[in-house]
Parts: C-alpha cells; sequence; structure tokens
C-alpha cells in the first residue's frame, strides 16, 4: 500500500496524547517472596528489602520494596514473550502501523523514571500510561526510524500517585546489518576493540617499537631534524635516511576534546583525545587517561604511559605528569 | 608567489538547478544528479546536447559518462573530478571556467548528489576504516585507535584552542547558528524552513565532541545541486542574467592535511584559506570591502569564524565580535550564507552555496541581499580547499 510520507506522519500523530487502553493492573499485591527474588537477581544486599529486623529499626519502620522495582509490579510475565497472545491496545495499534511500512524494528533507548515514595507489602499497583511524543524522521546507526514516547502514572489501589516512568523507543527500518562480531575461540561473540592502525613500510617499525614500550621519534639521517607522524623522506633535505630517538614521553597539552557522540564500540565514551607537544618538540594525538575529563586543559603536564588497551593491542597513552 | 591568474571573468554561471532537500529522497543517488543537472539546463536554457564537460567530486558516486549518457547528452571534452571532500565544492566551477577558459569545453556540468543522510553519514567518521596498509588509511591510524575518528573531533580540536587563544566562547560559536538558522526560517526550500532557533537552544543541545554541540554541527542532507558554466561572452546571450566568476582559487599549504592539520606551530587558522583568499582578491583587482555578502561554508561553526578572519572582513580572533555585532545578518555589512547554509538549508558539500550566490547576484534570492554585487563563496574547511569570487554582470 503506497502511503506518502504527509499521510503515514499525520496518521502516527493520531495516536499522540491517546491512552493505550485500560491502566495495567498487578497480577500480585506488592509482596516480599518478589522483593526477595529481585533483591537476589539484582545484588541488592539492603536489609530493609528483605530483613524484617533490620527494617523495622530503620526509617521505614518495615520491609518496604526497592523504588526500581515499580515496573516490574505491572509486568505481564510470561505472556510478553509471545507478542501475539497479546490484546491489542494503542500502543500495538501504532506499532503495526509502522510496522505495515517496513519500521519493523524497535529497540528501547531511554528510561526515566521518578518515584514518590517507597511502597510496602500488601499495596495493589496499576500504571495508565499515555503515548506522549513521537518524534520527527531521524537517522540513527541501526536506520531510518522515530522515536516513541510514552508516559505510564503508577498509582495503588487508593488512586494515590506512587511513581512515573517515561519510556522511549525507536521504530526503525533496519538497515544492512553489519557483519557479525567475531566470535571467539569459545564460540561468543569478541567484544568490540578500537580500530588498529595499519601498518606500512613508513610507520610499521613505530608501532612496533610501541608494542615493545617504546616511544620513538624519527629523526633524520641527515640533517637530525625530529619528526612525527614518521614519513619516508625528510622535508628539510630530501634524504631518505633516518634513525630515531626515544622519547622523554613528557608533553604539555596543546589542544584536547571530549568525545561524546556517536557512540563507537570499543572505545567507551565519553574519553579525552589530546593534541600533545612533546618535550622533544614534536607533537603526538593520544588520549589523556588517569584522572578526571573535566580536570584535562590546555597547558596540562602530562607523561606517557604505554599500556594495552584491549587483549592485543599497546597504545601510547599520557597521565598526569607526577 | 604569484597571486593573480588569468581567469578573471572569462566565465560565468548561467544556470543552476537543485531537487529538494531531505533526510531521504527515497530515489537512487544518480536521479538525484539527473534531476539537479537537467533542471540547470534547463534554467540555462541550453540543451543536453550542448553539455561538453562535466565536473564533479572524487566523492561524488555518479561517474559524469553515467550523468551524460542517462542525460542523452553528446560528446564529453572535459571530464573531471576533485579531490578533498567539500573543499572540491568551488573547484569544479574552478576547473569548468579553465576548461572555458582555454576552449577545452564550451558548457560545463558541475555537479554534487547525493544521499549523504540516508546511504553514507559523514558525520559517523572513519568507523568503517579499511584495514589495507594505504598512505591514507596509515594516516587515519595516527587518530582512529585513540577515538578520535568523526570530522566534528577534528574541527573540536583547532577550535578549543582558539578558543583558548582569542576568548571565544560556545555562544560565539552559537550564534553563527542562530544567524543562519534564522536566514532558513524564511527560506522555503531550507529543511529548517520556519525553525528558528534561539542561542538558549544551542546552549542547551548536547555535547557532540566538546566543546562542539549538536547545533555547532551542520545538518546530513539528501539531495542535488547543478551549476552550468560557459564563456562570459556567451553568456550574455542566454536567458538569465549571468553570474561572472570573476576569479577562482584553490588552496594547499605546507603542513596541511586532511581535516587533521594538528602539526602546523599555529593550528588556530585556516592558512589553505587565507591562499585562496589572496588569490581572488589579486585576481578579481577587488578587496574585501567591495564584497556584500558571501556565502562561508559551514559544516561546523568555528571554522566560519576562522574563515571570515582569513578573508579579511574583520582582523584576527575579532570574528567572534563581529558576528555578535551583527554584521553576518540580514542588514549587516556582510550577511553570509542567506539560504541558510549548511546549518539551515541543506548540505550538499558546498554546492548549495554557489547556487545561492548565483540567485543573489541575479537579485533574485528568497533573502535578497539589497545591492549584492560580489560575493566570496568558500568551499570544504580544515582540508585542501578552494572559493569563488562571483560578480552580478550589467
Amino acid at each position: 500500500m503506497a502511503t506518502s510520507k504527509e499521510e503515514f506522519e499525520a496518521r502516527l500523530q493520531e495516536f499522540v496524547g491517546l491512552e493505550i487502553g485500560a491502566p495495567e493492573v498487578g497480577a500480585d499485591l506488592v509482596n516480599e517472596p518478589m522483593i526477595r527474588h529481585w533483591c537476589e537477581v539484582m545484588e541488592d544486599r539492603n536489609p530493609v528489602y528483605t530483613d524484617p529486623a533490620a527494617a523495622k529499626d530503620s526509617v521505614h519502620g518495615g520491609i518496604v520494596a526497592p523504588p526500581t522495582m515499580l515496573q516490574t509490579w505491572i509486568l505481564d510475565g510470561f505472556d510478553m514473550a509471545t507478542p501475539e497472545k497479546q490484546p491489542m491496545n494503542k500502543q500495538r495499534e501504532l506499532h503495526a502501523v509502522f510496522n505495515e511500512q517496513g519500521y519493523t524494528g524497535v529497540v528501547a533507548t531511554n528510561c526515566d523514571q521518578s518515584y514518590d515514595r517507597y511502597l510496602t507489602p500488601g499495596e495493589q499497583v496499576s500504571g495508565t500510561t499515555v503515548i506522549e511524543t513521537i518524534s520527527e524522521e531521524k537517522a540513527t546507526a541501526i536506520g531510518i526510524g522515530y522515536f516513541i514516547e510514552t508516559r505510564t502514572t503508577f498509582r495503588n489501589q487508593d488512586g494515590e500517585q506512587v511513581g512515573w516512568m517515561v519510556f522511549r523507543v525507536l521504530k526503525f527500518k533496519p538497515s544492512a546489518q553489519p557483519a557479525a562480531a567475531p566470535a571467539g575461540d569459545d564460540g561468543a561473540p569478541a567484544a568490540p576493540v578500537r580500530l588498529r592502525a595499519p601498518r606500512t613500510h613508513d610507520n610499521g617499525w613505530w608501532w612496533n617499537k610501541i608494542d615493545e614500550g617504546e616511544l620513538h621519534i624519527q629523526k633524520c639521517g641527515e640533517c637530525g631534524v625530529l619528526r612525527h607522524p614518521p614519513r619516508p623522506m625528510c622535508g628539510e633535505c630530501r634524504s631518505i635516511e633516518w634513525t630515531s630517538i626515544i622519547s622523554t614521553g613528557k608533553g604539555v597539552i596543546n589542544s584536547y576534546v571530549i568525545m561524546h557522540h556517536p557512540p563507537i564500540p570499543g572505545y567507551g565514551f565519553p574519553i579525552a583525545c589530546a593534541l600533545i607537544d612533546l618535550e622533544e618538540g614534536t607533537r603526538i594525538i593520544s588520549n589523556v587517561v588517569g584522572c578526571d575529563l573535566d580536570e584535562v586543559h590546555i597547558g596540562m603536564k602530562v607523561s606517557l604511559s604505554i599500556e594495552n588497551v584491549d587483549d592485543e593491542m599497546k597504545l601510547p597513552l599520557f597521565k598526569p605528569a607526577q | 608567489m604569484r597571486y593573480e591568474n588569468d581567469l578573471r571573468d572569462r566565465a560565468a554561471i548561467v544556470g543552476i538547478g537543485a531537487t529538494e532537500f531531505s533526510k531521504d529522497s527515497g530515489r537512487s543517488e544518480l536521479q538525484l544528479a539527473l534531476e539537479c543537472v537537467s533542471a540547470a539546463l534547463e534554467d540555462a536554457g541550453l540543451e543536453h546536447s550542448d553539455v561538453d564537460g562535466m565536473v564533479t567530486f572524487t566523492m561524488d558516486n555518479n561517474p559524469a559518462v553515467e550523468v551524460n549518457r542517462f542525460l542523452g547528452g553528446g560528446h564529453l571534452t572535459f571530464f573531471s573530478r576533485i579531490h578533498y571532500g567539500g573543499g572540491a565544492a568551488c573547484a569544479t566551477v574552478q576547473q569548468a571556467a579553465m576548461a572555458v577558459a582555454t576552449g577545452v569545453a564550451d558548457t560545463v556540468v558541475c555537479y554534487r548528489a547525493m544521499n549523504e543522510r540516508s546511504l553514507n553519514r559523514f558525520g559517523t567518521g572513519i568507523q568503517d576504516m579499511q584495514p589495507e596498509p594505504t598512505t591514507a588509511s596509515a594516516h587515519f591510524g595516527w587518530y582512529a585507535p585513540y577515538g578520535l575518528l568523526t570530522p566534528a573531533s577534528w574541527v573540536a580540536m583547532v577550535a578549543r584552542r582558539y578558543m583558548v587563544e582569542f576568548g571565544a566562547t560556545s555562544e560565539d560559536f552559537g550564534r553563527v547558528t542562530v544567524a543562519a538558522r534564522r536566514f532558513a526560517a524564511t527560506n522555503p526550500k531550507a529543511y529548517f524552513f520556519d525553525k528558528p532557533i534561539t542561542l538558549d537552544d544551542h546552549q542547551r543541545s548536547r555535547f557532540i565532541v566538546e566543546p562542539l554541540r549538536l547545533l555547532d554541527c551542520c545538518m546530513e542532507s539528501d539531495g542535488g545541486v547543478a551549476v552550468v558554466v560557459t564563456s562570459l561572452e556567451r553568456a550574455r546571450n542566454l536567458r538569465c542574467r549571468p553570474v561572472r566568476i570573476c576569479a577562482a582559487a584553490q588552496g594547499a599549504t605546507n603542513e596541511q592535511q586532511m581535516m587533521t592539520g594538528f602539526y602546523a606551530d599555529d593550528i588556530t587558522g585556516l592558512p589553505e584559506m587565507g591562499l585562496v583568499a589572496k588569490q581572488l582578491y589579486a585576481t578579481a583587482g577587488i578587496g574585501p570591502e567591495d564584497v556584500q555578502a558571501a556565502i562561508i561554508y559551514d559544516h561546523f561553526t568555528p571554522f566560519v569564524l576562522a574563515q571570515l578572519e582569513e578573508f579579511g572582513f574583520c582582523g584576527r580572533g575579532e570574528a567572534k565580535d563581529f558576528v555578535k555585532d551583527g554584521h553576518i545578518d540580514s542588514g549587516g555589512s556582510l550577511p553570509i550564507n542567506p539560504h541558510g547554509g549548511q546549518l539551515g538549508e541543506a548540505y550538499i558539500h558546498g554546492m548549495n552555496g554557489i547556487a545561492e550566490a548565483v540567485r543573489q547576484l541575479r537579485g533574485k534570492a528568497v533573502n535578497q541581499v539589497d545591492g549584492a554585487e560580489h560575493m566570496v563563496v568558500t568551499a570544504g574547511t580544515g582540508v585542501p580547499t578552494s572559493a569563488l569570487l562571483l560578480g552580478a554582470d550589467g
């Protein structure tokens, strides 16, 4: 069925502001066994959730439920695994509209929750969910799609509000998937790693020295000028003869940035990248590690630390100078 | 060094054409190319069979022979591609003018058509860098392992130093976007038509690479733009008021790199743009005081400031005040990017800016700058680059 983008988006907007259906009521009252199971799985050892004596002496005066369990009290249980068995509601209708147009993928992107107070055993939680916003079309790393935000208001059996949740999902057209990550020996997908520096006839020796734990600076074999990154010919005297010196690894930050977006697997953003003036006079790009990101500044003195960033790759990194 | 060359007033832009600008064109890049080239020829009042030259970017995915073939064109005597990303934009017109001036070709089409947003986003950087050890991959190997692998990150490194050297702030960068979005808001062809922003919106936008925020980065777009170049003499007999190519130049300097020129003594300037500016002024025989409006390549806001300085529109380090004082706005002494720029109209790798300069110098732009006689148009920054000095005719 050919639908123009305008028609499609107009249809989407009809859902904004709608309650998805009747309030979802928890199948079980807030209860101690479910609290205990949750705390075990989450490894939450706080005794006010599981130890009646400790809870009695606390400000709560008895067992309370962990606030972050809020949504679990109204979740559907095993039926969630078989969406076709779920009754239709406005949220599922909206997803069906997306699916028809090829936006078949769905991924949860954000969840904000707010808790008005602790819940205690015996309360019955229900949640009312409203489709709050649908974004304009966005291009993301996994495909083009729309962000849908729903707001669920949680109440107890007396209608008292106990918390809320804003849940954001992306409904997207799956783009061509990148090749699966290479599997490790045990068959599990390998963890993503940083990009490697390709090694050429011109720079391979330099990276080999890093592997050996030394930061070298190329030096012209004829006129003695130092240069980085390495290159085949001296720009001062055209000599192709060269040697190298070992850097003291002492430097000063000339400039720096903090990488945030897009997130790239293997790097653990946010991280600091810096342009460092080495004592010898050459410059090098690296990461500044071993301090808070907000401590990094232009003019900061740093010193070399050659470290493994994964199982195979060593990089010359820099830390605040002692 | 000689800055003057022989291109002054030898050729003119006689036609412009564009597709709509979107986030997902829904058709091939080839179709976009054919549509915009066809529209440019229509605008010029020329036939497809008149075209004997074609120029595009090395990054464009539409070979000249394919575009010519599917247009039903004739013989080509000149075809060329220019490297270095957005730095190629104005050089396409320079090469067309050179071809026309030397008689190598009579009618040259310059085009750039891309599904940059829906097919191949540049903003994601070099994550898909090839592992083969070539000169290009080895070069990026000095940055990629540290995570410094997006265009925003390379610009941010220079921007941070610029801020400290000259006391510029994030708000100074933000004013560039606010100005661009103000123009875009009244340009119905702009992606951000009717969507102006405030400085607060800029300051609240998230960091992409500190110190750059989301609203310091241009948008990513699908679309195509083409321009037609022929001799000035012939141009005067065609349908539209010609736009003279008063000067055109490329520039790359010592220690030039592709976005990663971190090794010059002073990293805060754009010396390649300074080199281009000197050639333009020397060739055209005019100076910055004779320019009434400009198209300043705006993929990232900090380099807009540096370009204003390199072209002598203000002194070194003074661009933040130049912008703050409203010179670049409507009614200012040098309105820039009256179409909304790549921050507001679309990111077509600088080619939509050339088309806007043509509209301005014909006197037919949507946000017309009164008395626009000469305009500077610049191409990609932080890379080997190019620029034009265009003039109204008659």
